[in-house]
């Protein structure tokens, strides 16, 4: 019989996950998530339509085009400026649909419940579901419950399924951009990350911030309504940051991609609490935010298209793809200083020194 | 080395001299004094902040006089060019 | 944000960059080293080495406290992570640095306790906050941190704190610059120096520098602005043939230091005799430890610390990147074996590190050949 090693490098012989323990920088997003889901998950479960790696994966099912999503949310505190583990349950889940150009339809949820958690607790996270839910234009349709002693899980754990319908108008692959192509981001950064950072209490700072969380279905079909034939690809940023997002295009598509720094959109609290901490704003999760790369000749129509709609005023091009530096990600500054945006490594470690 | 940001003093508390209430852009942070207790902080004074605690006041004087000399920079020399594009009638050679 | 962003101010950096251009002659090529880890990784988070003239070359130096740390420092504050009962804390950027059996990351993974935190007072909180363990806490850092753990150490006898003890890696400045200027290998011109350490030593311990050596050092601050003012200062001086300290950042550095930073150093620390720095070998007088009276704070004190002394892998060069010998895309094991995931050397893990600077910021787009397109 095979060890798990030899079953390993037989499927994909070039990246492997050599680590002997599971970290914490596993889930963080970036270089380490990457390293695990190309090394162990995609080699040992991979087929064909896994391996995109996209947020939704599409089925054909008898002439109809089905989006499919599953996520999990695990979350430290529960409830937070802005949210909490329901909404952004819905959110998230809905938004993988939505940067897939799919119209989410359902979602199914699992709830993994500690033992002796009040009930107020749960209830007020269904009730943030429903609310979610209901703004986002989803039903909720099915899902399952199990309780786990005390210790095993961090409140509820909950995890999710999404069912949408893929927009025939859009044609999404890392393989369709070109040099030229805008990168439109829409709205400020780094808010939610920040949030849960200070709402945890472990950093003594105060700010007047709030998560971000919110579906953007609707900036979508936004630019799905006037600008689809040039849309390519989109993702929302959240783990990892838009560095990440941003990385991974690089690295699927074979370009560059140069953003111009002073068009990043940081508020001004966020920008603070990084500058306190040494976290780059790139590289810090959102939960109401997504980027879409567009052909030039469309993307002031898409970006227009985005600004109408309510929430959507703060959205701009923050920079373009390039053919030279390939598969790198660069930062531009008006003054002339260029840096490397690179992925996160496992999750972003305040500096201080 | 080491990471040390400037912000401004907001709240100071008589109970707790050795702290301070100090913001960076929107963001408040406590902040331990104790090293600048020869200097007579007060509230709208500005601070170097480094782990937790206000290494050193800074001085609006200073940096307006360093932003007056980095903005003379281009102009000692646009002016030299100036002057020496006058060349007042001097033999090229 | 004030006090940053005037010193960001694009216009007035392309002009800073001119004067540079202007006052850089053609025929001299400039080695200029900034001693700061600090100031490394603010010229290529900020791409200022894009914007100075072929000839003036910045060196880079080993004002990382981490990374001057050798393995076997690391591995004895492991040794302490593992006790039963002990709570390890430290600054974030020592979390990923690799010790002999894994970094404190990894060890965290494996069941040891170990925190992060923000400042050394949160170590106290949390010492307070846990009666029944012992809180460590591993202090790091040239002279502007270590007034901090002098303070928080005066706090925990204060506070009669029993379960609480540091364990003291805090270094000089002024033995690694003087190292550096005796290193046969160097040929510096002048120092960029490092800005934070002189709120608190001040700018007089430099003069040797200028007056023994016959550099200039002009003391900088870390935003754009502030080091290329320096390096147009350190060219004006090479210039007009002067070699004085000067202080480029007096809008936070006085010149006579923060005496009562100087005072409680005084009270709490002694210098070693003499202390292990990766690459600059045993330097005498160049770390701190806490007087006898504070030995119930001392980890080294309170508990056995094993002294593990460890080299560095055979292939890492590490020694010599910190010396500024070489730069880091010339050391063999860069990019390849050794990378901000899996590190061989703390210099690429830290956030003073020049190693992670280069990579983060910089190496890829060299790769790419990126110069030209842009």
């Amino acid at each position: 019989m095979k060890t798990l090693e030899e079953e390993v490098s037989v499927a994909l012989p070039r990246v492997r996950f050599k680590d002997a323990r599971i970290e914490m920088a596993h889930g963080a997003g970036g270089k380490a998530s990457r390293r695990l889901i190309e090394g162990l998950i995609v080699p040992l479960l991979g087929g064909p339509l896994l391996a995109p790696l996209a947020d939704a994966a599409c089925l054909d099912v008898d002439g109809a085009r089905i989006a499919m999503t599953a996520d999990s949310f695990v979350v430290r505190p529960l409830r937070f400026p802005g949210g909490s583990i329901g909404e952004l349950a819905v959110n998230g889940t809905v938004n993988d649909l939505a940067v897939s150009a799919a119209k989410p339809l359902a979602l199914l949820l699992t709830f993994v419940i500690e033992e002796g958690i009040a009930t107020e607790t749960l209830e007020a996270e269904l009730r943030a579901i429903a609310d979610a839910a209901q703004r986002a234009g989803v039903q909720v349709v099915g899902g399952d419950t199990k309780v786990v002693e005390h210790g095993k899980a961090d409140a509820v754990y909950i995890t999710t399924a999404g069912v949408g319908r893929a927009d025939p108008r859009a044609r999404l692959s890392a393989q369709s951009v070109r040099p030229g192509d805008q990168v439109i981001l829409s709205g400020p950064i780094g808010d939610h990350g920040i949030t849960i950072l200070l709402a945890r209490g472990e950093i003594d700072l105060e700010a007047d911030l709030r998560s971000d969380t919110r579906s953007v279905y609707h900036f979508v079909e936004a630019i799905l309504d006037v600008a689809a034939p040039g849309l390519r690809w989109m993702r929302d940023p959240t783990r990892g940051g838009v560095a990440t997002a941003l990385n991974e295009l690089a690295r699927d598509s074979g370009l560059g991609i140069v953003l111009r720094e002073e068009e990043i959109p940081v508020r001004e609290a966020v920008r603070g609490a990084c500058e306190l901490l040494g976290l780059d704003p790139l590289h810090i999760a959102n939960e109401g935010q997504f980027l879409a790369i567009v052909a030039p000749e469309q993307a002031e129509e898409a970006l227009a298209a985005v600004r109408a709609v309510p929430g959507g005023r703060e959205a701009v091009i923050i920079g373009e793809v390039r053919e030279q530096p390939a598969r790198t990600v660069l930062a531009a500054a008006s003054y002339g200083g260029t840096r490397v945006v690179d992925m996160l490594v496992g999750d972003p470690l305040p500096r201080i020194c | 080395m080491c990471l040390a940001i400037p912000g401004k003093i907001v709240e100071l508390v008589t109970e707790t001299p050795h702290l301070a209430l100090v913001e960076v852009s929107g963001v408040k942070r406590q902040v331990n004094v104790d090293l600048l207790t020869d200097e007579g902080l007060g509230l709208g004074d500005w601070v170097l902040i480094h782990v937790g605690f206000a290494m050193s006041k800074i001085s609006a004087v200073a940096a307006e006089e360093q932003m007056r000399m980095l903005s003379m920079m281009g102009e000692d020399h646009e002016a030299m060019l100036e002057i020496e594009g006058y060349q007042f009638g001097m033999d090229p050679s | 944000m004030k006090y940053v962003d005037e010193f960001r101010d694009p216009k007035l950096i392309r002009q800073a960059a001119d004067e540079i251009r202007r006052l850089a002659r053609p025929e001299r090529h400039y080695r200029i080293m900034e001693v700061c880890g600090g100031h490394t990784h603010a010229i290529y988070r900020f791409g200022l080495e894009g914007l100075l003239p072929e000839n003036v070359e910045l060196i880079h130096g080993p004002g990382c406290p981490v990374c001057v740390l050798p393995m076997g420092r690391t591995d004895d504050g492991l040794t302490l992570a593992e006790l039963p009962g002990v709570v390890f804390t430290a600054f974030g950027d020592v979390m990923r640095v690799p010790g002999t059996k894994g970094s404190p990351l990894e060890h965290k993974a494996g069941g040891a306790e170990i925190r992060m935190v923000y400042s050394p007072l949160d170590a106290i909180k949390l010492a307070q906050a846990s009666p029944g363990k012992h809180v460590v806490f591993f202090a790091i850092g040239f002279e502007t941190t270590a007034p901090s753990t002098a303070l928080t150490i005066l706090k925990a006898r204060q506070l009669g704190l029993d379960n609480f003890s540091v364990f003291c890696n805090h270094v000089t400045i002024i033995p690694a610059i003087r190292a550096i200027l005796e290193s046969p290998d160097m040929r510096l011109d002048a120092f960029v120096g490092p800005g934070h350490v002189s709120t608190v030593i001040g700018c007089r311990p430099y003069e040797f520098i200028a007056q023994d050596y016959g550099k200039p050092i002009v003391v900088s601050g870390f935003e754009p602005l502030d080091i290329l003012q320096s390096i147009v200062m350190i060219l004006r001086q090479l210039a007009e043939g002067r070699s004085e300290v000067e202080n480029q950042y007096a809008r936070v550095v006085p010149w006579e230091g923060n005496l009562p930073a100087l005072r409680v150093l005084e009270e709490v620390f002694e210098l070693r005799p003499y202390f292990e720095w990766r690459g600059l070998g045993f330097i005498s007088q160049s770390a701190l430890k806490l007087r006898d009276e504070f030995a119930k704070w001392d980890s080294e004190r309170r508990f056995d610390v094993p002294g593990i002394r460890v080299t560095d892998p055979k292939a890492a060069q590490c020694g010599e990147v910190l010396k500024g010998v070489l730069k880091p895309p010339q050391c063999k094991l860069f990019g390849t074996e050794c990378t901000p995931e899996r590190p061989v050397g703390a210099l690429m893990v830290s956030s003073e590190g020049a190693c992670a600077a280069y990579y983060n910021y910089v190496h890829r787009m060299a790769m790419a050949g990126a110069a030209e397109s842009l």
